[in-house]
């Protein structure tokens, strides 16, 4: 066994493990924290295969943005989890007979299809050694998949504008600094002049 | 490419089907918990990631790595609208459980 070899079989494990516990886990800060070990170790397979820009893009995407969001949101909210799980046992037969046949009919696809020789010609970016994966996923980004590129940043906007669309709320009893109210008071809406008499006071 | 380091596609190809299969179950196993389906989702998700990424070191083509990119950035995208959503949802109805999850039935 090539050193490679094992070190898949270790990250391979690993993932698959940690993705079991994340849905099988009691607690979902649990899972949170099983979905990171799986993301982390396949990045590892990333690695492996030769995309270092994609694994080191999913521990920087997924590890610190995205499951840090759930762990952020699933301890914000207060809900009692434990009541969740009652009645969880009544879909799991469904769920294992529809879980082995898909997972027969992938096994079978994935062990059966044979790939054409000379396939590897047709490539239509064909990756060149001499350069780093980075730079050579930057130079096709920048050049042939720019629109794409840009779409993808649309994308995040809008997802952006939409999250912060959903939840952002306007509390009617807080204060806030209103610039224009503020330079637009008139002397004679702010003061009142009061003949006091003397003697009686106001 | 990766010929020369004693590991074929197929070993990709069953982590990854065998990560897709678990996300699915995931689905069916925790019909109550919206939290733990969107983690599901994520791991199906990153279950073609693999593929995409196994199949472009196999071919020798990167146009796999970038396509795998632009699927990390929709499952982001996805995941921030799925929670702001869970949370305002949490706001307005003080409980997350899915069955709850029929105001707008018709």
């Amino acid at each position: 066994m090539t050193l490679p070899l094992f070190f898949f079989y270790v990250f391979a494990t690993i993932t698959v493990a940690s993705a079991l516990m994340v849905i099988a886990a009691r607690n979902p800060v649990h899972s949170v924290l099983f979905l990171i070990l799986a993301f982390v170790n396949s990045a590892g397979l990333f690695m492996l295969a030769g995309a270092e820009f994609l694994a080191l893009i999913l521990i920087v995407v997924y590890v610190g943005a995205v499951a840090v969001l759930f762990l952020f949101v699933t301890m914000m909210l207060d809900v009692d989890f434990a009541s969740m799980r009652q009645g969880m046992l009544q879909y799991a037969p469904v769920g294992v007979v529809v879980g082995v046949i898909l997972l027969l009919e992938l096994l079978l696809v994935g062990g059966s299809f044979v790939l054409p020789t000379g396939v590897e010609a047709s490539a239509m970016v064909p990756i060149d050694a001499g350069i780093q994966n980075t730079r050579a996923i930057g130079q096709l980004l920048y050049t042939r998949y720019v629109f794409l590129f840009e779409l993808a940043g649309g994308v995040l906007l809008v997802a952006m504008i939409g999250a912060i669309v959903l939840t952002l709320r306007h509390k009617p009893n807080v204060k806030r600094q209103d610039v224009f109210r503020q330079t637009g008071r008139k002397r004679s809406e702010a003061t009142e002049l009061v003949k006091v008499k003397t003697g009686q006071g106001l | 490419m990766l010929a020369a380091t004693g590991i074929g596609i197929g070993h990709y190809l069953a982590v990854g089907a065998i990560l897709f299969t678990l996300g699915v179950f995931g689905i069916f196993l925790n019909r109550k918990n919206i939290i733990v389906i969107l983690m599901s989702v994520e791991l199906i998700l990153l279950a073609v990631n693999i593929n995409f990424v196994a199949f472009s070191a196999q071919l020798g083509d990167l146009a796999g790595q970038v396509f795998a990119l632009l699927i990390l950035t929709v499952a982001a995208a996805e995941a921030a609208i799925g929670l702001a959503i869970l949370v305002v949802y949490y706001r307005n109805r003080g409980t997350i459980a899915v069955e709850d999850v029929n105001s707008l039935k018709g």
